[in-house]
């Protein structure tokens, strides 16, 4: 771990993203960096081809005005040509600024108007559209840029333009522009802001955080040579361009390696296009992992019998194998040999069908995952690895490295990173990839960052002494007390209640309360399935979610969740007394889940405030309304009386209550 | 896309309008006269006359049974009306079979799907453009020459087309696998692999739900938009056809009882007798 503030240069100078474009160009010139399915062929673009077209950009930016420390909202799916006009923002000395383009209007006009944004490059319509609407209160807005043509033609172009025209016009400028933009590209340094992007929110409005060339590569540097990425590397980019991560990842470690980054057809055809580029480096949150175990599981019980048998015997084996030769342990020629032939006949053809069998170095992040699932990733050989981080850490706090992974933990400090555990147990750390400030907003930037430069996480841990790894338990600010002075840690709760494939979504209350109390989500997918093998007939999610074998499977699984809590001495209260199976999904376009998918806590609790008054009064059903919102805007009611079921609740408390 | 040399080709620039919305709709495509429709003793058609203008969105509505799928027929070349003609493209069109319609760049989709269940999307999409396929069937049969070309050259257009109809990931699957909405725009898309200069829409959203009949409208629009392609739909959902729809044609027990824009329409008289039924004092 180092101490220092300002880390050592890294060789050559390469501190800005330009420059290490200028450098891939020149070292990787015949490389792929960029390839993008479209037409049903994956298009391709080498680095050399990718500086042809940044600078292209870049000068045509030039020509619409571009100015030094100008705000550039980049809102779309990811594609080359928006990572381009990222790169040829910063070329240009503005600052890229990426937006979660599943955001509704509202939200992107108080983002767009906190920065300030003069050019907005927009994949398609939809993005304009939208982008329109906010220019109703949001003044800012010069130029308006789209990549895709579909649907424009009648729009009035006085202040928008085609983002293959502003290239053309590039190209023609070159002589008159190229000298100032090779002035401007030589002005960048380690202290230039490289990217702001904003924090998903938990709570509040949006923080932009700004991260400068020093935090983006130094990081990038550290985390490729810790998992030893190359030139050569391919990873799919699939994630929000808007989140840090899909930076760090498809341009931070891109870059600083020369690997090339894959853009999808379409979301809908990210499966496929996995599978086809069969990437060797991944980025997947939990989700998507337990997505692919679940159809890979339906699938098998709709195989023929022998094939059925053939997998459960060899995947059993391997997820006791399997772990052990990934991290090195001492196996048995003989359990050697028999992995051998699950290779041929299961393991191999597996990963292939998922599009993982080159994967070398796999992680996941941003929430728990339920040990089944990573051990089964493990057992068949892939790298799958825990990282812990955050935007303010340009991603990386701690990680895992080869040969120590647990499901459990999240790994030791990454590479020039500190973390100290303060007395509350909120983590700390200190690292080159830390925050230069929350843009707009010294209070904010002063109560997270202090004079030291520690940064606050919000997460409440601890290290295992015999390993050195980091665990989180839950946000520090949702760890509270229950009356009777336990520790209320909800996201423990919910964890261990998410790991079972009916529950989708789970949000546990009780911090100051005698008891705890639940809302369950149902997985439509997996509930689904199983009333269509069980022939039960529902017509829509609400009608599903509050069927009787429903909310018994459910129970049961509430029960044994507090039965394994009932083990842990210091959190036994935490299990869960009473519970409802709620009538709509927890969904980011009523509010109450970040883009993130994680659980507003605050606002569900507000509410469903009717829902929780009823959990902790005695009554046996609750009669509710809830405004839901349309993807297109609009807003409706929905109607439900919901059944609250009690779970039976194990150990230490019950005998109390027993001896009462 | 506008294969048949452009949709607009007889445009003359006096004639036509200007949409609301700013499309400019050309001269006359497709001029039906006194057309008369018999089956046996059944007169399924009596006497209609109307016009399609290029690049507008022509809408036959009416009951059950008044008449709207034979008179799509008629246009489509698959029935021949006994009396009157139909006026294509400036000349009477004579007495053809539907392939030979169908050469003239008018493609169709259908009331009841009518896909091959058994291959995939993508190829069901190149059937529809077998007719700009020249090569015999013995390049073909090697794969060689223009055999090869063609099919890339063609292979494009069609995956111009699954990029605008947004249906890139069922590109593989076979069309028996497919929920009923995407079957509908997997023949949207066949229709359009034609380059058709008229499309004729045989109720396409029947049995659609909200989601399905908004996502539909779309591309209905978004095509004539794109590629000013003149469309004949024939719809139930009012709602839909006014929203959609230049001009509407109504029908009712084979006659035309109304013509004009969708106001005009809604306020016609006859119209809400044939729609609502009429209070007899």
């Amino acid at each position: 771990m180092t101490t220092t503030a300002t880390p050592t240069p890294a060789p050559d100078e390469l501190c800005s993203v330009p420059a290490l474009l200028a450098r891939n160009a020149a070292r990787y010139s015949l490389q792929m960096a960029y390839r993008e399915k479209e037409f049903g062929i994956w298009q391709s673009w080498t680095w050399a081809e990718t500086n042809e077209h940044v600078r292209a950009m870049a000068l045509g930016f030039l020509a619409l005005g571009m100015k030094q420390g100008d705000y550039v909202a980049i809102i779309g799916r990811n594609r080359p040509a928006l990572y381009w006009s990222m790169v040829a923002a910063q070329s240009v000395g503005a600052i890229p600024v990426p937006l979660y383009q599943d955001a509704v209007a509202e939200e992107m006009a108080y983002v767009l108007d906190h920065c300030g944004a003069r050019f907005v490059v927009c994949g398609d319509q939809e993005q304009v559209d939208k982008v329109i609407e906010v220019q109703e209160t949001v003044h800012c807005i010069d130029e308006i840029l789209y990549l895709d043509k579909r649907g424009m033609r009648k729009y009035d172009h006085s202040h928008m333009n085609w983002l293959e025209d502003v290239m053309r016009e590039g190209r023609a400028a070159q002589a008159r522009l190229e000298p100032e933009l090779d002035k401007r590209i030589a002005a960048l340094g380690w202290d230039s802001t490289c990217v702001m992007l904003y924090t998903s929110g938990t709570t509040g409005k949006p923080k932009g955080v700004v991260l400068s060339n020093r935090n983006i590569i130094i990081t990038s540097k550290n985390s490729s040579e810790f998992d030893k990425l190359r030139p050569g590397d391919e990873i799919l980019a699939y994630l929000p361009m808007a989140w840090v991560g899909d930076f760090i990842f498809a341009i931070g470690q891109a870059y600083w390696t020369g690997f090339c980054v894959n853009c999808p057809e379409s979301a809908q055809t990210m499966m496929t296009d996995l599978r086809e580029i069969g990437p060797t480096y991944y980025f997947a949150p939990p989700r998507i992992f337990e997505t692919m175990l679940t159809t890979v599981m339906i699938r098998m019980e709709d195989a023929s019998p022998i094939k059925r048998r053939l997998f459960h015997h060899f995947m059993d084996f391997a997820r006791d194998v399997g772990p052990k030769l990934l991290d090195g342990k001492p196996v048995t020629a003989m359990q050697r040999l028999k992995y051998a032939l699950g290779n041929i006949l299961v393991y191999v053809p597996l990963k292939d069908t998922l599009g993982l069998r080159r994967i070398r170095v796999a992680y996941t992040a941003g929430e728990a995952i339920g040990p089944e699932i990573f051990d089964f990733y493990r057992a068949l050989g892939i790298n799958l690895k825990q990282l812990y981080g955050q935007t303010e850490a340009s991603v990386f706090i701690t990680q895992q490295p080869d040969g120590e992974v647990r499901s459990d933990t999240v790994g030791v400090p990454s590479p020039g990173v500190e973390v100290r555990i303060a007395d509350n147990g909120e983590v700390f750390y200190r690292s080159p990839g830390t925050f230069e400030s929350y843009y707009k907003n010294a209070e904010s930037t002063a109560s997270t960052k202090d004079a030291e430069g520690w940064v606050a996480t919000g997460d409440a841990g601890f290290f295992e002494e015999a390993t050195g790894h980091l665990r989180i338990i839950d946000r520090a600010k949702d760890v509270g007390k229950m009356v009777d002075g336990g520790m209320f840690a909800p996201k423990y709760v919910e964890n261990k209640l998410k790991f079972f494939p009916n529950i989708l979504e789970t949000v546990v209350f009780g911090n100051g309360r005698d008891r705890c109390v639940a809302f369950v989500n149902i997985d439509l997918s997996a509930v689904g399935s199983w009333a269509e093998r069980n022939n039960i007939a529902y017509s829509s999610y609400q009608e599903l979610a509050g069927l009787k074998p429903v909310l018994d499977t459910i129970q049961a699984h509430v029960e044994q969740v507090n039965e394994s809590i009932a083990q842990d001495k210091m959190l036994s209260g935490c299990q869960v007394h009473r519970f409802l199976v709620l009538h709509k999904e927890l969904d980011a376009d009523d509010g109450e889940m970040t883009r993130t998918r994680k659980v507003r806590r605050r606002i569900v609790e507000e509410k469903y405030a009717d829902l929780i008054d009823a959990l902790y009064a005695d009554k046996d059903s609750i009669y509710t309304e809830t405004e839901v919102t349309y993807e297109d805007g609009r807003k409706g009611k929905l109607k439900a009386t919901l059944e609250i079921r009690d779970a039976r609740v194990f150990g230490t408390l019950a005998q109390q209550v027993a001896a009462e | 896309m506008n294969g048949q040399g452009g949709t607009m080709l007889d445009t003359n620039p006096d004639e036509g309008y200007t949409t609301a919305d700013g499309r400019k709709i050309g001269g006359i495509a497709m001029e039906m006269r006194n057309i008369t429709l018999r089956f046996g003793g059944v007169v399924a058609i009596k006497d209609i006359s109307f016009d399609i203008r290029w690049g507008e969105i022509r809408a036959i509505i009416g009951p059950n049974g008044a008449g709207k799928s034979s008179m799509l027929n008629v246009i489509s070349g698959f029935y021949h009306p006994q009396d009157g003609e139909v006026i294509y493209k400036g000349y009477k069109r004579p007495r053809m079979r539907p392939y030979q319609v169908a050469q003239q760049g008018i493609a169709r989709t259908f009331q009841n799907i009518a896909l091959f269940e058994g291959m995939s999307v993508l190829d069901n999409i190149m059937t529809g453009r077998l007719h700009h396929m020249k090569a015999n069937i013995f390049h073909q049969a090697i794969w060689w020459g223009r055999a090869a070309r063609e099919e890339a050259e063609n292979r494009e257009q069609v995956e111009k087309i699954i990029d605008f109809l947004e249906i890139q990931h069922i590109r593989k699957t076979p069309v028996s696998r497919l929920p009923y909405g995407l079957k509908k725009r997997v023949e949207l898309a066949r229709a359009l692999a034609a380059e058709p200069s008229i499309l004729l829409l045989d109720e396409p959203m029947a049995g659609m739900n909200v989601e399905e009949k908004e996502d539909m409208c779309r591309f209905i629009l978004d095509v004539n938009d794109e590629f000013g392609t003149t469309t004949v739909l024939i719809e139930h959902d009012m709602g839909v056809v006014m929203d959609l729809s230049d001009r509407v044609v109504v029908m009712d027990y084979g006659k035309k009882i109304g013509d004009g824009t969708p106001d005009e329409v809604r306020n016609n008289q006859e119209v809400i007798n044939a729609y609502l039924g009429v209070a007899h004092d």
